[in-house]
């Protein structure tokens, strides 16, 4: 048996991925107001509205599917049951 | 032309046909190098055949145009003959002829549409494609494989017969068959579009693919990611491009599917899902029909057949070695499978477009046109859609396998074969989003857009590592919803649920009626009648006695007494019937002297 991966089991490293993901987000912000924009709409010109708005449509569509969850879910069997 | 009949002799189409139904004959390596020969064979003809039109037959007075080649049609048999021989190296390690052979014609079926330069043509490879993908899932040989083959086969037919009636319509208006460019007017163009769009997957005709994908065989559910839904978006895009209709339905189509995904516990149904998706990216871009939405539909189109592959691979890979693709089985797949983690990882950063990914080269176009054309809510849904992409497919799909919690599985990596396969799919993953102008240079129209603006990249890469921050902060707060086995009603209930009411409903009306058709006149009808006519005379002379007596006020008594005599006499048969028939043989000699 080939020895397993356990980069993950050790919370140190979990820790040190989640300080590099906030550190680039911090740097994506960082450097907005910098960035050449072509924009159609004027909205996108803001700084920081790709980031509002991934965010948000992430947490909404969670928001949504949890609700979609209470009308929709049904045991596993449903379709086999009933026959 | 040079090049040797060999090679542009012979329809792709039908090298991938023939080459199917002769891949049982042979065994062993020789099968193997047979099957890797086929696609190879089928590309060389793709970069041979010069642009116009290719073995014109005719056949009863209607010219049949089985290679109509252009750029259009070009671009999509080069991806469906490369990713038909990735599918072929995936499946290497399969030892089921039906599962090869099914996928040849399937694949054969598809080049064969995208080829199709006449509605006849067309209409053929369509229904070879419908019955030979339903083999793909009839080949898992589980009951509800079985089940799912059935429906996924009648909502195709309901597709093919739309699509045909059309036809027959649309032959009968113009009074030729060959096809390019449609108006969505009249009856005839709306069957077509009905029967393009059921193949497409568009809501609420979507629900096939959620059900069958998911029940398909490890091989068969790569080889169906990559043609169906495709052909059918390069039918849309040969017919339908700038259709308004399009542009709504498509963006829908990108929004609402990623609410069931998130909810999905199987990971390949998820994959489905979000292959619906995707394709809502393409019916956006052709309904927006400039030549930029188009670029990107066809690109986009390439670059999806070949991620989606690569994520079906992948999960496809979990399930051959662990048996298992649910969520909630799943987990801590990276200690002992690193390779198909990677590949895996590779395909979620295409499909969520991350820049230096084919995804990113591909969808931007489409985004893009939808501005240039000032379609703001549209924009706006396909950027929910996009972040939404990353966060299912992106993150869910690796993190639920691969990562989440340990579910204590520690499951080899797959054969060889399978991570050559996935390894060349990555590969070509990467290149196309770091050097995309081998692939701009193939779209129908010339490419003068350039996709690494600092703008788009911050703008793309702010869209999704946000996304990825609410996924983070969800989950460890514990509001993400949790995986839990479960069927998410979807609008397939409608037949599922629906079509066992109907048989109930025929079974009460027509059973019942038929039941107490039966009841009244197969069995109370002759009984009455057998009853009656059991002492027929008795009881009539007793009616006739019976009026009498009553006019002369004969007592109740008496008339009692006299019935049971009468019953007495024509019991045993003593009626005094000579009197009646001497007076009857009379009269008769009477009447003849007097006449």
């Amino acid at each position: 048996m080939k020895k397993e991966l356990t980069l993950f089991d050790n919370p140190r490293n979990v820790k040190r991925l989640l300080i590099v993901f906030y550190i680039s987000l911090g740097g994506l912000l960082l450097i907005d107001p910098f960035i050449h924009k072509h924009s159609e709409f004027q909205w996108e010109a803001m700084p920081g509205f790709f980031a509002a708005y991934g965010f948000f449509s992430c947490v909404l569509l969670i928001f949504i599917a949890k609700f979609l969850r209470r009308l929709v879910k049904q045991d596993e069997q449903y379709y086999e049951n009933g026959q | 032309m040079d090049a040797p009949l060999l090679f542009t002799g012979f329809p792709p189409a039908l090298i991938f046909i023939a080459g199917g139904l002769m891949v049982p004959l042979f065994k062993g390596r020789l099968k193997s190098a047979f099957m890797l020969m086929l696609p190879i064979w089928a590309f060389v003809v793709m970069v041979q055949l010069p642009e116009g039109q290719h073995w014109v037959m005719k056949f009863a007075d209607l010219d049949l145009i089985p290679g109509r080649v252009d750029r259009l049609s070009r671009v999509f048999g080069y991806i469906f003959t490369l990713v038909s021989l990735i599918a072929v190296i995936f499946s290497l390690n399969v030892r089921d002829d039906l599962q090869y052979t099914a996928g040849f014609v399937y694949a054969g079926g598809a080049l064969g549409v995208t080829l199709a330069g006449d509605v006849f043509t067309l209409y053929i490879f369509w229904e070879v494609m419908a019955v030979a993908s339903t083999f793909l899932i009839l080949a898992r040989r589980t009951r509800s494989a079985r089940a799912a083959a059935f429906r996924y086969i009648l909502v195709h037919i309901l597709g093919g017969l739309c699509l045909l009636a059309g036809i027959v319509l649309f032959v009968h208006k113009t009074g030729g068959t060959a096809f390019g460019l449609m108006e969505l007017k009249g009856v005839d163009a709306y069957l077509i579009f009905i029967g393009i769009a059921v193949n497409a997957a568009i809501p609420p005709l979507h629900p096939w693919l959620s059900d069958a994908y998911p029940e398909a065989t490890v091989a068969g559910a790569v080889f169906l990611s990559a043609f169906t839904t495709k052909s059918a978006v390069y039918l849309m895009a040969r017919t339908f491009a700038g259709t308004e209709l399009l542009i709504y339905l498509g963006a829908l189509m990108t929004a609402v599917p990623i609410f069931y995904a998130v909810l999905e516990n199987d990971i390949r149904r998820v994959l489905a899902y979000s292959l619906i998706n995707q394709v809502g990216f393409m019916m956006c871009g052709i309904g927006i029909g400039t030549q930029l939405a188009v670029n990107g539909v066809v690109s986009h189109a390439f670059c999806h057949i070949l991620y989606k592959a690569l994520l079906f691979m992948a999960a496809g890979s979990v399930l051959h070695v662990t048996g298992r693709i649910r969520c909630t089985d799943l987990g801590g797949l990276y200690k002992t499978m690193p390779l198909t983690c990677l590949f895996c990882m590779i395909g979620a950063a295409s499909i969520s477009a991350f820049p230096f990914f084919s995804g990113f080269v591909s969808k931007s176009m489409i985004v893009s046109a939808a501005a240039h054309e000032k379609l703001a809510v549209v924009w706006l849904l396909l950027q929910f859609a996009s972040a939404g992409v990353f966060h299912h497919a992106g993150i869910k799909v690796p993190y639920f396998m691969f990562f989440g919690h340990d579910s204590g599985i520690r499951a080899k990596e797959p054969p060889l074969n399978m991570l050559i396969a996935m390894a060349l799919a990555a590969f070509i993953c990467i290149f196309l989003g770091v050097y995309p102008e081998p692939l701009y240079r193939i779209l129908p129209y010339a490419v003068v857009y350039v996709p690494y603006t600092g703008a788009h990249v911050v703008g793309q890469l702010q869209l999704l590592m946000f996304g990825a921050l609410a996924f983070c902060l969800l989950i460890l707060s514990g509001y993400y919803p949790a995986e839990i086995r479960a069927v998410n009603l979807d609008a397939d209930w409608f037949y599922r649920k629906g079509a066992r009411a109907f048989y109930r409903f025929v079974d009460g009306t027509l059973n019942g009626l038929n039941r107490f058709c039966e009841n009244l006149i197969a069995r109370r009808l002759p009984e009455a009648a057998g009853r009656f006519t059991e002492n027929a005379s008795a009881r009539m002379v007793m009616i006739l006695v019976g009026a009498v007596q009553k006019m002369w006020g004969v007592t109740a008594d008496r008339r009692s007494q006299v019935e049971e005599n009468i019953q007495a006499v024509f019991s045993i048969g003593m009626i005094p019937l000579g009197i009646s028939v001497a007076a009857t043989v009379m009269i008769l000699c009477v009447l003849f002297f007097i006449g």
